[in-house]
């Protein structure tokens, strides 16, 4: 009987005989994340455990980006703790406003996510590196804390649910799409205490930035992690992202003993699943999950009249370039309907800057778009961007609950770049076919 | 040990943004956070209830961000317990972390009436509603996780076990 990625990657991080879904594991952890919201709580049972060291500074990555830049007293002295903890344990990867970015989208990009890691983050939108072949899982402040105290935390392998998608997209559909789409087929908990593994035609096509929006929702059906079997694609972004580590003739050597231990990151053909589900995409229609949950989803082309107050395009979700570069394509040389405002933040510096050099920025703006900078800001209805009672909006973002961008008598629809950039014109719920 | 309150309903699929809303994630005081727990489903909430009163909930309870303040909230109102059909699993996590008892019990929903007065027996896993007078039993914690909840949250077991890198 063969094994699952998810399987095969706990077998990697513990010692002794083999493991199956179902058994519980006290795993080596290759990366422990906080924020500004989950790492005070992490550093304060760090402290009250008496600890003094983190297990190693090059393994625990910080990032305040959910109320930052500061938004009041409170959110200043939250990232103050962080700041200060960094400081005092030399941690490596710790990244302050101005060479932060949200979380998801900078880890991948500054080259921390490997295939094959086992990772864990004070956050629950962690799964997004499943796209990148790590197994990688939300968690709790006091997990963060039990790992950087011992280098290792307890999980329970998981089963798997296995998507196949086969088929073409159609114009202007996309991988949130497709996620949307799989979440409302399968339910909020659809995939409680699972893996889920994304395969198929549609994925080995699949980009890179497609697959972490994909990766990143899992947890919006329940999912502990939302795994892609790494491949082509996937070694051609590491071998970027990560070029310092692979210089030289040195780096060669490293580089082709990675590729060996990537190879064998695939499913067994006879690995055990908890379900196949297979989906053929070629009939997808740009999708829209209404409030209040995430798979309340319905094909744009079936809500009319659907007034919105607000856009909102970015995030972990969908805050990267080829996002904007969708929201571009639909806002070059239009207007934002005047009752409305937009809001466009790139996810990260590096994203903000390539957006500039691309013109997308100036695109925006000509629009009547604000462009912030990085934050979680208003995903979470932390800042940037807070809904009045009775405001709607349609954001590329990944959670649509009560009062999740601001008053609870506010609503979020939930859509891919592409439907919130031809919303944004048009003041209401846009299919971006109609345009 | 045993816990003794009224109950208070929700349905399915409570997510931490309704538990403890975001614009209160600038602290992880338990009172300041108790004081706006279950704010956005209903204001009055941590008025309402009385010391050891006892949440009883549908599917996926604690559903969404990973926010150990849920969970924080939730004790620093003065919950003692929450019993659920079913558990979102970073909510199941974190609550046995901090020490918030959970108690998995299916089809309680339908059982259990707003008000009812509850014992729980944590050691034994049983559910008695005094008003109703009827018994349920609830689902119990794998050998591992009996453990941590024995401990006292996991940095105790932690220290406990003597894992902490030297």
């Amino acid at each position: 009987m063969g094994f699952t990625i998810s399987e095969k990657i706990f077998n990697n991080h513990i010692k002794g005989p083999k493991v199956k879904a179902g058994e519980f594991v006290y795993a080596k952890v290759d990366l422990a994340l906080g924020n500004d919201v989950t790492a005070p709580i992490a550093i304060d049972q760090f402290k009250k455990m008496g600890a003094k060291k983190v297990y190693d500074r090059n393994k625990v990555v910080l990032v305040p980006d959910h109320f930052t830049p500061a938004k009041d007293i409170q959110s200043a002295t939250q990232a103050k703790i962080l700041r200060d903890f960094a400081a005092e344990q030399k941690i490596t990867h710790y990244f302050e406003v101005g060479r932060m970015g949200i979380e998801h989208a900078l880890l991948p990009e500054v080259g921390l996510i490997k295939p094959g890691k086992l990772i864990i983050g004070a956050d629950s939108h962690t799964c997004t590196y499943g796209a990148l072949g790590a197994f990688a899982t939300g968690m709790g402040s006091t997990d963060l804390a039990a790992c950087w105290v011992t280098g290792y935390s307890w999980f329970k392998v998981p089963q798997t649910i296995k998507f196949i998608y086969k088929g073409k997209f159609q114009k202007w559909v996309c991988g949130k799409d497709l996620i949307l789409h799989t979440i409302g087929l399968i339910g909020v908990d659809g995939a409680l205490y699972k893996a889920m593994e994304f395969a198929g035609p549609v994925i080995d096509r699949m980009s890179i930035d497609e697959r972490l929006t994909m990766s990143n929702m899992a947890i919006e059906a329940g999912g502990k992690a939302g795994m892609i079997c790494p491949d082509k694609i996937t070694f051609d972004y590491i071998q970027q992202v990560c070029a310092e580590d692979y210089k030289g003739a040195q780096g060669k050597k490293k580089w082709a003993a990675d590729m060996k231990k990537w190879s064998e990151l695939k499913s067994d053909p006879d690995a055990v699943y908890d379900q196949i589900i297979e989906i053929d995409v070629s009939k997808l229609e740009p999708q829209v999950a209404l409030p209040h949950l995430p798979s309340n989803t319905k094909p744009v082309s079936q809500v009319k009249n659907m007034k919105i107050d607000q856009v909102v395009i970015g995030s972990c979700t969908n805050g990267r370039i080829s996002d904007l570069r969708i929201a571009a394509q639909i806002l070059k040389g239009k207007k934002i309907d005047p009752k409305i405002r937009c809001i466009i933040f790139p996810a990260t510096q590096a994203i903000y800057l390539q957006a500039m050099k691309e013109g997308l920025i100036e695109i925006f703006v000509k629009a009547n778009a604000v462009v912030s900078t990085p934050t979680c800001g208003p995903c979470l209805g932390g800042h940037m961007g807070i809904l009045a009672k009775g405001e709607r909006a349609i954001a590329t973002t990944n959670r649509n609950f009560v009062g999740r961008m601001g008053h609870p008598g506010s609503e979020v629809v939930l859509s891919s770049p592409a439907v919130a950039a031809a919303s944004a014109i048009t003041g209401k719920v846009t299919d971006p076919r109609a345009l | 040990m045993k816990l003794k309150g009224s109950a208070w309903k929700f349905g399915d699929n409570i997510n931490t943004d309704e538990i403890i809303a975001a614009r209160f994630l600038t602290t992880f005081d338990p009172k300041e956070l108790g004081d706006h727990c279950m704010e956005d489903i209903d204001k009055d909430f941590p008025k309402k209830i009385a010391s050891g009163d006892i949440m009883v909930a549908g599917k996926n309870f604690g559903c969404g961000s990973s926010r150990e303040h849920a969970p924080i909230a939730i004790k620093g109102c003065g919950i003692s317990c929450v019993i659920a059909e079913s558990f979102a699993r970073i909510f199941y996590r974190n609550a046995i972390n901090i020490g918030l008892p959970i108690l998995v019990c299916e089809n309680i929903s339908a059982q259990i009436k707003e008000k009812d007065i509850i014992e729980v027996d944590l050691v034994g896993g049983i559910i008695y509603n005094k008003t109703q007078e009827k018994s349920y039993e609830t689902d119990k914690f794998a050998d591992f996780m009996q453990e941590i909840v024995n401990s006292g949250g996991l940095m105790d077991w932690t220290k406990k076990k003597g894992l902490a890198k030297k």
